[in-house]
């Protein structure tokens, strides 16, 4: 009998076949089809939902309860919505220490008054010791539709930029974690992506928070989309030297490690510079650079290209097989 | 010919290919990959130590465990019972597993070429010192200048010289490969692994070929000595000798692999164990890797290639190691115009 393997949630080609083939069509209906990482819904509504099974729950820089708020909230931003109730489902262990389940939820408390969101609803089941790893979180958020995002408005010569370093999330796991016997001062860039919704404003047709699969997966997820190659230049990907020691070290390649605060936004070619000065402004945008553009005389549609640093030319493909599970 | 496969990583992961072909210049892949130029036979015998055997452990790199071969691979096979494999990251953590599971038979599958044998050896070393009893080491130890020798001889591939891997040559030093440029008057340069050090590399072959004067030069003196380490090949000779060893692809080659010496006997899972492998060349039914570690074939004219052999469903070594000339070649693909 065929079994599920942790490569169907990845986040990369496999999740999205799995999405396409078996959950859209079961589910039909206009909303669902559409696949943003939230949902437009009639009166103004954007509607999304999230389940957060990290392993470690405690690790540099976040921890379960920050991450479910961040990533949901994460979720409505980059869909075009102001993020503003969310919903606490809380699956427990038996067994979870008190002292963990209420640093937790002060966490939770804490990011919610971060983003600006009202933790409105809840639930919480406890199953036995084995039947769950200690705390998986369910958040569900509504938001108030600010903007749609516009894919079909892209053209070649609009700018790529990237909010911040990559990989920060991925390795601060690893580094919880122990694998490797990895050791590094670096921690999650677990953060709300608010400060991203006036922008919305300012014409960006497109944005998507970088999470499972990493920049590479979400990148040539938007290339299939539009009829332009997209190409993006190695030297000017931010990267901090822990990750980018560390990924030397394990052979991964940091375009597709996780983040859980940055985004990656495409703009109109004219007003790059200044929404990137502008972003650049915001105390969770300081590293942000425009790292690409939307190509018409390099590659073919639905190409993500790689100006390499060595001044080569490569493809980028979705992630294929799973890098790191569990990781949000 | 760049022998090394972590050269093969850097020329496409930078896109090198594709400009060095504007240029006028071809890359071909050669051997130095050990996972893949590692006979089927090998793979199979480290299987049935842990399908045939009780309480023993199989300590080896990722890699390893997903090569196939004719009984399938270790990562999906079904070892007896209170055996398993154990993926680990460096020989030391070989032997610690020996010293905190002293129930266990630990076996350490150890592969690599002059950059790796060093630690492997003193594994076995160690386990000496300290009496370790439930330590042993199924080897497939290489060496990287006899197979050249070997493609050359047979001279089947059209080559102009050769890029000596880095870090095998910071062991063994340049002299190993002065034969070449003497007996069969081919230029090569030992060369670092950032595109910028392949480059260079390539720039003193065509120096050579331009000057006619074939020598071994060394681009990548900020870590290779001309003398290599001494150290680490004492340690070598100390514990291991050389023996005939047959290859993936290029068949038996006189004095190109290593074994244990009679002295650490009790450390070679094959005598320890009564295994007897009888390696071959050939490859599993359809898969060309022997063709393409002989560099004969580019990785992308096999017909199982991207089809039906894929990273996640592999045909053969080739598309399983993180060196191996066709999972390169499948990751880092050029743009199609």
């Amino acid at each position: 009998m065929k079994k599920i393997s942790l490569e169907l949630g990845s986040g990369g080609k496999s999740m999205r076949d799995f999405i396409a083939r078996k959950i859209v069509p079961a589910f039909k209906n206009p909303h669902l089809a559409e696949l943003l990482d939230a949902s437009h819904l009639p009166g103004g509504i954007a509607f999304t939902t999230d389940s957060y099974v990290v392993d470690p729950i405690f690790f540099p820089g976040g921890d379960i309860g920050r991450l479910a708020v961040n990533g949901t909230v994460n979720d409505l931003v980059v869909s075009g919505a102001l993020p503003q109730y969310i919903s606490l489902g809380l699956i427990l262990e038996e067994g979870l220490d008190w002292d963990s389940l209420e640093k937790i939820l002060r966490s939770l408390k804490a990011a919610a008054a971060r983003a600006g969101v009202v933790i409105a609803a809840g639930d919480t089941k406890v199953v036995k010791q084995g039947q769950a790893d200690k705390i998986y979180i369910n958040t569900s958020g509504i938001g108030k539709i600010l903007a749609r995002p516009s894919p079909d408005l892209i053209r070649p010569g609009d700018g790529i930029i990237l909010t911040g370093t990559l990989g920060e999330h991925s390795l601060a796991i690893l580094t919880a974690r122990g694998d490797f016997g990895l050791e590094a001062r670096v921690e999650s860039d677990c953060a709300p992506l608010t400060f991203l919704l006036p922008f919305w404003k300012n014409g960006v047709f497109w944005m998507r928070d970088i999470t499972r699969g990493g920049l590479a997966t979400i990148l040539s997820e938007l290339a299939e989309q539009i009829p332009f190659p997209l190409l993006i230049e190695e030297n000017r990907i931010p990267l901090s030297n822990a990750v980018r020691a560390a990924a030397a070290l394990l052979g991964i390649d940091p375009l597709y490690l996780a983040c859980e605060g940055r985004a990656v936004l495409i703009v109109p070619g004219r007003r790059a510079q200044d929404i990137l000065a502008r972003i650049k402004k915001c105390s969770l945008g300081k590293k942000a650079a425009i790292i690409g553009r939307v190509e018409r005389a390099i590659g073919r549609p639905g190409e993500l290209l790689l100006r390499t640093s060595a001044g080569g030319l490569r493809l980028l493909e979705p992630l294929t097989s799973e890098l790191l599970p569990r990781i949000c | 010919m760049e022998v090394c496969g972590t050269h093969t990583m850097t020329i496409h992961r930078y896109g090198l290919q594709a400009m060095l072909e504007k240029a006028g210049l071809e890359m071909v892949s050669g051997p130095g990959c050990p996972v893949c130029i590692t006979p089927g036979e090998i793979h199979e015998a480290a299987l049935r130590l842990i399908t045939e055997n009780e309480n023993t452990i199989l300590a080896t790199f990722g890699d390893m465990t997903r090569v196939p071969t004719r009984l399938g691979s270790l990562q999906n096979t079904a070892p007896a019972r209170g055996s398993a494999v154990k993926i680990i990251y460096s020989p030391e953590e070989s032997l610690e597993l020996a010293r905190q599971k002293r129930d266990k038979e630990i076996v350490f599958f150890g592969v690599g070429f002059e950059t790796t044998i060093p630690s492997i050896a003193l594994t076995a070393q160690t386990a000496a010192g300290e009496k370790l009893t439930n330590y042993s080491i199924l080897s497939a130890l290489w060496l990287i200048p006899p197979p050249l020798r070997a493609i050359l001889e047979s001279g089947e591939v059209n080559i102009s010289g050769f890029l000596y891997p880095g870090h095998v040559s910071a062991i063994i030093g340049q002299k190993p490969y002065e034969f070449i440029a003497r007996e069969y008057g081919f230029p090569g340069v030992i060369a670092g692994f950032e595109p910028g050090d392949i480059l260079l590399g390539i720039l003193s072959i065509l120096d050579q070929i331009r000057r006619g004067k074939p020598q071994v030069a060394n681009e990548y003196t900020r870590v290779v000595r001309p003398e290599g380490n001494p150290i680490a090949r004492a340690l070598m000779r100390e514990v291991l000798e050389p023996k005939d060893a047959c290859w993936r692809g290029l068949g038996t080659i006189p004095r190109s692999g290593l074994k244990l010496r009679n002295k650490y006997s009790a450390y070679d899972a094959e005598v320890k164990h009564g295994l007897r492998i009888k390696a071959r060349e050939t490859d599993l039914p359809g898969c060309r890797c022997g063709e393409v570690l002989r560099g004969i074939r580019p990785p992308q004219n096999c017909p199982l290639f991207g089809k039906k052999c894929r990273p996640e469903s592999p045909c053969g070594p080739c598309m399983v190691s993180f060196e191996g000339a066709c999972l390169v070649r499948f990751k880092y693909q050029n743009p199609t115009s």
